[in-house]
């Protein structure tokens, strides 16, 4: 199933955990991807590790230069989605930057992905008018889905861009931040969770930076279909058993 | 048109191929209200009167044009100086930092954010906001503090916060990256003023325009000289690209005058330890803008190395990319030793102690060739003093 029926089927509470492809160890990603799976959770977000991850918070910064110094590849990465996928069915979207998918080639990127099981990306710093005039068509031929952020700051027009745009789900950006943020949610973050919630945007919408523990996730799942959790279940991973750190994450979570 | 349009920015922010915004969505609503109001603010005529009598009176310009009788025998050339080092604090970066601290003023910022990495940013962005009373936040590269000591000492004089960028190659490339992400974490407080001609559209030509005094001063002060506004070459040292793009920029469009970069080959083309983006580097994305850039098949950016902190950089301002590419201006590469030997050339027969980033322009006069009534400008952007340890540790 891709991400979107995914999201619309079951409605609400979905649970979408970041992880890092190659971290901690080059052969995790396979393993992680499988825990999450038999956990429950209902998408999972990939990173591909990039050497200059503007949007992310030192966390995540630090794992993709692990995965890097491990020696990840983007063919590595795509290889054990593949592997993963003889175990779980569970969507998987990629996160990574525009640059990756340049040098790479953007058909091909697009082609590896989707033979390898990837059935979504977002790219934050890929401009929306530069996706849509160049690249929509080929992410629709390649089954790519996309989803794109927004801000406290974004614009209503905007905003609406992205809902036309995005075809797994819209990205709510819990704050003007980077990722990894502690603390709890706050007011202002609420009204603006609810300002979007009134928009009646076609898109699913998943909050996402600073969702670290069960407070924040559920606050998130109120005001929108769920909720995405990164840097937390990064400092959360245990390299010693992962299986049990990635399983004990998941359930202070729900 | 005019050739001026094949080599300005366009309307939409592109050199060419080169430039454009990819900033995260968290950046998008400062970038966007910067590419609408920064050229209507800065053509304004009272902000076009405040920022040149800065210039005149608080900088010190107009910078003198030398003309070095030593390097015009040796080259056998009419070989110019542009004293951008005489200016107050030291370098060309001032001129810059005076215009983007009156934009930040009028567009109502309150807190300033900048990345740093000879230390002449730094201290330039940190002087202005102590004579405007705004709150001042360097980023620096880890190794660039060490290296740089005497402009670290400098900037937290001046009042500013100096925090150290502790990823990657702890270097220009980090600074900017962890100023990126203060300003996403500040976005409606700051502003966040880029020292070199990179970044996401407008600030390749936001910094340009603030950097053309240095052309726009080069022409009259020739003209007085020789008779003549144009030279037959203007050299430049390229890291992002400032000065170069300031000391460009009135040329751009007059194809007589040759335009000639040098780039910081660090301990050679090959060997692995270089920041010749122009040579080593390909199309791609780095801080915002699509430009020539050092990276691996698999699109990931590779450390640079400079002996020159403000040259150590793995990509170039795309307008530098696009005047390459199109053969407009040509690039030669200086290593950290002919570097060295050209500042302590210029030390001693002249009395002038360049940057160790200036010295690479003045090492390459060694690789061109010159008929002797050639004139030559070389845009002396910066002075050697912060150099000192380095320098020291070398002749050691």
């Amino acid at each position: 199933m891709n991400i979107r029926n995914t999201i619309d089927q079951k409605g609400k509470e979905i649970l979408n955990v970041y992880c890092t492809a190659g971290y901690p160890h080059l052969d995790s990603t396979v393993t992680v991807l499988k825990s999450l799976s038999e956990e429950g959770v209902d998408l999972i977000e990939l990173g591909m590790p990039y050497s200059d991850p503007l949007a992310d918070g030192e966390t995540i910064q630090k794992s993709s230069q692990v995965a890097l110094q491990n020696g990840l590849t983007l063919n590595i990465l795509f290889e054990q989605v593949k592997e993963a996928r003889q175990h779980t069915q569970v969507p998987i979207i990629a996160m990574g930057y525009y640059n990756q998918m340049l040098q790479y080639g953007v058909e091909k990127f697009l082609s590896k992905a989707h033979q390898s099981g990837i059935q979504g990306m977002i790219i934050p710093d890929l401009p929306m008018d530069i996706y849509e005039k160049k690249y929509a068509n080929l992410f629709q031929e390649y089954n790519m889905e996309i989803s794109f952020l927004i801000t406290p700051l974004t614009s209503d027009e905007r905003i609406k861009q992205a809902d036309r745009l995005s075809s797994a789900f819209i990205y709510v950006v819990s704050q003007t931040s980077i990722t990894g943020k502690k603390g709890e949610i706050q007011l202002h973050q609420k009204e603006y969770f609810e300002r979007i919630a009134q928009m009646n945007l076609h898109s699913p919408r998943l909050i996402g930076f600073g969702i670290h523990d069960k407070t924040t996730y559920n606050t998130a799942c109120k005001y929108s279909h769920g909720a995405i959790i990164g840097s937390a279940f990064i400092r959360a991973l245990s390299e010693g058993d992962m299986e049990a750190s990635i399983s004990n994450f998941i359930t202070s979570i729900r | 048109m005019t050739m001026k349009n094949l080599y300005n920015v366009s309307k939409d922010g592109y050199y060419g191929d080169f430039g454009g915004a990819f900033i995260p969505e968290m950046l998008y609503a400062n970038i966007d209200h910067l590419q609408k109001v920064y050229l209507e603010i800065s053509q304004e005529s009272n902000f076009v009167a405040e920022f040149e009598a800065l210039l005149k009176d608080y900088v010190g310009r107009p910078s003198p044009l030398y003309r070095s009788v030593k390097l015009s025998e040796k080259y056998g050339a009419e070989i110019y100086l542009k004293r951008e080092d005489l200016n107050h604090t030291g370098a060309h970066k001032i001129n810059n930092t005076i215009g983007q601290i009156l934009l930040a003023r009028r567009i109502g910022k309150k807190r300033i954010i900048a990345e740093t990495g000879a230390g002449q940013h730094g201290v330039a962005t940190a002087t202005v906001c102590a004579l405007m009373d705004l709150e001042c936040i360097i980023y620096m590269g880890e190794v660039d503090i060490a290296r740089q000591a005497p402009n670290v000492a400098r900037m937290r004089m001046l009042g500013a916060e100096v925090r150290p960028a502790t990823s990657g190659s702890r270097t220009l490339k980090d600074a900017t990256n962890e100023a990126i992400r203060d300003w996403i974490n500040n976005a409606e407080s700051t502003h966040y003023i880029i020292g070199s001609a990179i970044g996401p559209h407008p600030y390749p030509d936001m910094v340009t325009r603030f950097q053309s005094v240095i052309s726009q001063e080069i022409k009259a002060q020739l003209f007085e000289k020789t008779g003549d506004e144009f030279p037959d070459y203007v050299v430049a040292c390229v890291g992002g690209g400032s000065n170069a793009a300031g000391a460009f920029y009135h040329f751009l469009d007059h194809s007589d005058t040759k335009l000639i970069l040098a780039e910081a080959a660090g301990e050679g083309i090959d060997s692995g330890r270089s920041a010749a983006t122009s040579i080593l580097g390909s199309q791609g994305i780095i801080h915002g803008c699509k430009t020539l850039l050092m990276q691996t098949n698999d699109g990931q950016i590779i450390e640079p190395h400079s002996v020159s902190a403000g040259l150590d950089y793995p990509g170039i301002g795309p307008m530098h990319a696009h005047l390459i590419n199109s053969g407009r201006a040509k690039v030669y590469p200086a290593t950290d030793e002919e570097a060295i030997q050209a500042m302590l050339y210029l030390s001693r027969e002249e009395g002038i102690i360049p940057a160790l980033e200036t010295a690479h322009a003045l090492a390459i006069l060694e690789k061109m060739s010159f008929q002797k009534s050639d004139v030559v400008v070389l845009c002396l952007s910066g002075r050697g003093d912060k150099d000192l340890n380095t320098i020291m540790k070398y002749l050691n």
